[in-house]
């Protein structure tokens, strides 16, 4: 067996491979089987799974509800659609600004000296030191009623004398979408900037040699050649912003439900973990879906240039 | 044509600043003037400011002082992309998200050429550098000899007035390399523009100039021919980085216009020479020079001047020559002797501590000035 093992490059890598394979399987795929059979079930009146074959989970919600007002078999309640379209869609708009913000950030980084750039680069990650949770409640003290911005924009408006309302921007969809965009930045700016500072400079020159100015070098060859950099980065950021609830749960309260907002309620207030199983479900086919044409399209942030 | 230089460098000096804050001057007081249709290189080891110096004529860097001039006009600050000359790097900086075809045809793009022209150009361009039927390959699937033609190809595409080559074949083999430098200068010769090379290989720089300009410490030590580069360096830095020298220092003792007589107080005698500056004077402190294939080993017992004893120390076999290191009263002098009979008997070889006598004749010694 021993003497296999050393022969064998095969068995060797299973080997090294088993640690994860069990960790995967133990946490991973038996929950997501179990996720799948309860979400077929049915809620028993004191919130206990019933194991049985229905599809009411799914129809209730994609808004095909059985329990309808009198005289009607069947009529349609956006509530849920419009849930996984606001998360599909502030997602969207969450990677779409962080791309924005993150490409001219990470362009900087990648020129700068490198003894800079080591200083950008650690600015960059110092917010992560702190836990995800309470950088969230941050944004909280700075958004609220008599938070900072508000105490500051007063401050300003009395010295030029103008009249001034604390302005409402904690629990709006804005203040998710800050706290989203502020929270994944960095997994924007990493890739962008790793794929960036790869680019050797004798090919800004050649482009340059060759009559391209500026606008155009960006366009013809620093942009597809740092595309890898914003296709990974725009996996690391779309997918987990689908799926959280904390910063809506933060800054939106009760006025911006998302998708993950939903689950977490079925499971912890509603006691309905069929319901959850199903939305949990149909938020990884979701995913699973966009992420499958946005990676058939620009590939999964490899090199492009791999023969 | 507008002017008779096609590349002009009039007092260029290009400092920088070091990270530890050191000024350096990379280019020192650079003057020169690269003729149309001239196959022209820039010679020297690494930190000698050649390529600096095509950086600068290229438009990746600006003078701190003086003046580049291209086809007669000051170039000042103007852009590379706004430059009638284009550059072959070293790395051959390819698009690497491009196809061979697509690479070539930058260039025209950028010019605006129609699609059609580009089609024809770019195809002209890969033959002649004979990668037709590559069109559509990545530069990552070419080998290192296809990709260095690539990058030839993406720049004579623009017809450049001047094409610069920074060390463009300093990463493939010796035997590619030589078949490059022969396709190189027949490419040159073939279209007539002026090429500008830098190489720190000095038979390549020899194989393939019209003129050269040997470098060190940011300065021009010599330009001249190729020719005269070897065979009349004019200081003791050019004739060992040429080649290879014996060198031997002692003091004038009489000087004419064609001859001097230099006493070398190591051998104790007098070697006579080619003076290579104008302004020698008697009982200057100089260098004689003398290359280890124009000392001539001759049968002993000859009793003319210029004839010295000198002990075999080692000698080398190696094919075509034989080098023979000898001591002469403790200096050490490099001899080469071409192997021009076929044999085999080791004893035709110089055996150590064997004496012979050497010829220093005065038309192959040269007198060169102490720096």
């Amino acid at each position: 067996m021993l003497q296999r093992l050393r022969e064998s490059k095969s068995m060797q890598g299973a080997l090294l491979a088993l640690p994860t394979t069990l960790w995967l399987l133990v946490l991973l795929i038996i929950p997501l089987f179990l996720t799948l059979v309860v979400s077929f079930g049915q809620r028993s009146p004191d919130g206990n799974v019933i194991y049985s074959f229905t599809l009411d989970n799914y129809t209730r919600l994609l808004g095909y509800n059985t329990d309808c007002p009198a005289g009607q078999s069947s009529c349609f309640d956006p509530l849920y659609v419009n849930i996984l379209w606001r998360s599909l869609s502030l997602a969207f708009n969450t990677t779409v600004i962080v791309i924005t913000l993150a490409y001219p950030l990470a362009y900087f980084i990648a020129r700068a000296t490198p003894k800079r750039r080591n200083l950008f680069l650690f600015m960059v990650l110092i917010p992560l030191w702190t836990n995800f949770v309470i950088r969230v409640y941050a944004w909280m003290m700075l958004l609220r009623k008599e938070g900072a911005i508000n105490i500051a924009l007063g401050w300003l408006a009395n010295l030029f004398n103008i009249p001034f309302a604390p302005l409402e921007m904690l629990y709006t969809p804005g203040a998710v979408l800050v706290g989203m965009v502020y929270e994944f930045l960095p997994f924007m700016i990493l890739p962008i900037y790793t794929s960036l500072e790869k680019i050797d400079n004798s090919l800004y020159e050649a482009a340059a040699d060759l009559g391209a100015n500026a606008f155009r070098t960006f366009l013809r060859v620093t942009l597809p050649l740092s595309m890898p950099g914003v296709v990974a980065g725009t996996i690391l950021v779309f997918i987990p912003v689908m799926g959280t609830f904390i910063v809506s749960d933060i800054l939106g309260g009760r006025q911006v439900i998302l998708v993950g907002n939903l689950i977490q309620r079925q499971f912890l207030d509603a006691r309905d973990p069929t319901f959850g199983s199903a939305a949990s479900l149909i938020l990884m086919v979701m995913t699973l879906i966009v992420t499958y044409f946005y990676t058939r399209k620009f590939g999964f942030g490899e090199e492009i240039v791999s023969a | 044509m507008t002017s008779e230089f096609a590349v002009e460098l009039r007092d260029v000096v290009k400092r920088f600043i070091t990270p530890e804050g050191n000024e350096i001057a990379a280019v020192d007081h650079v003057t020169m003037q690269i003729k149309n249709g001239e196959f022209f290189s820039m010679l020297g080891s690494s930190g000698c400011g050649k390529t600096t110096s095509l950086r600068m004529i290229a438009g990746f860097e600006w003078p701190t002082e003086g003046e580049v001039y291209i086809e007669g006009k000051a170039m000042g600050h103007t852009p590379p992309y706004q430059r009638k000359v284009n550059t072959v790097f070293q790395s051959y900086a390819l698009f690497q998200h491009m196809t061979v075809f697509q690479n070539v045809a930058f260039g025209l793009e950028m010019e605006g050429v129609k699609e059609s022209e580009i089609k024809q150009r770019v195809g002209r361009a890969l033959e002649m550098v004979q990668l037709t039927g590559m069109e559509r390959r990545k530069p990552k699937q070419l080998s290192g000899g296809q990709q260095q033609r690539v990058a030839v190809a993406r720049a004579l595409v623009k017809t450049p007035e001047v094409l610069l080559l920074d060390e463009p074949l300093g990463a493939l083999d010796l035997k590619l390399r030589k078949e490059m430098q022969l396709e190189l200068k027949a490419l040159q010769q073939q279209l007539g523009i002026t090429f500008i090379y830098v190489t720190h290989d000095q038979e390549e720089a020899l194989t393939m100039s019209d003129r050269i300009a040997v470098m060190s410490k940011g300065r021009v030590q010599q330009l001249a021919t190729p020719v005269e580069i070897y065979e009349r360096p004019v200081n003791k830095f050019v004739a060992d980085f040429i080649g290879e020298s014996n060198f031997l220092e002692g003091k004038i003792k009489s000087i004419s216009k064609d001859e001097a007589v230099v006493h070398i107080p190591a051998l104790n005698a007098d070697i006579r020479g080619m003076p290579m500056a104008r302004d020698m004077v008697n009982g200057e402190e100089v260098i004689v020079s003398i290359r280890p294939e124009k000392v001539r080993i001759v049968e002993s017992g000859a009793k003319t001047d210029g004839i010295f004893k000198a002990r075999v120390m080692n000698s080398v076999y190696i094919g075509s020559d034989t080098h023979v290191y000898a001591e002469l009263d403790g200096v050490r002098l490099k001899v080469m002797e071409q192997n021009r009979i076929s044999r085999l008997d080791p004893s035709s070889f110089y055996n150590k501590d064997q004496v012979i006598s050497l010829l220093f004749l005065p038309e192959n010694t040269l007198v060169l000035k102490k720096d």
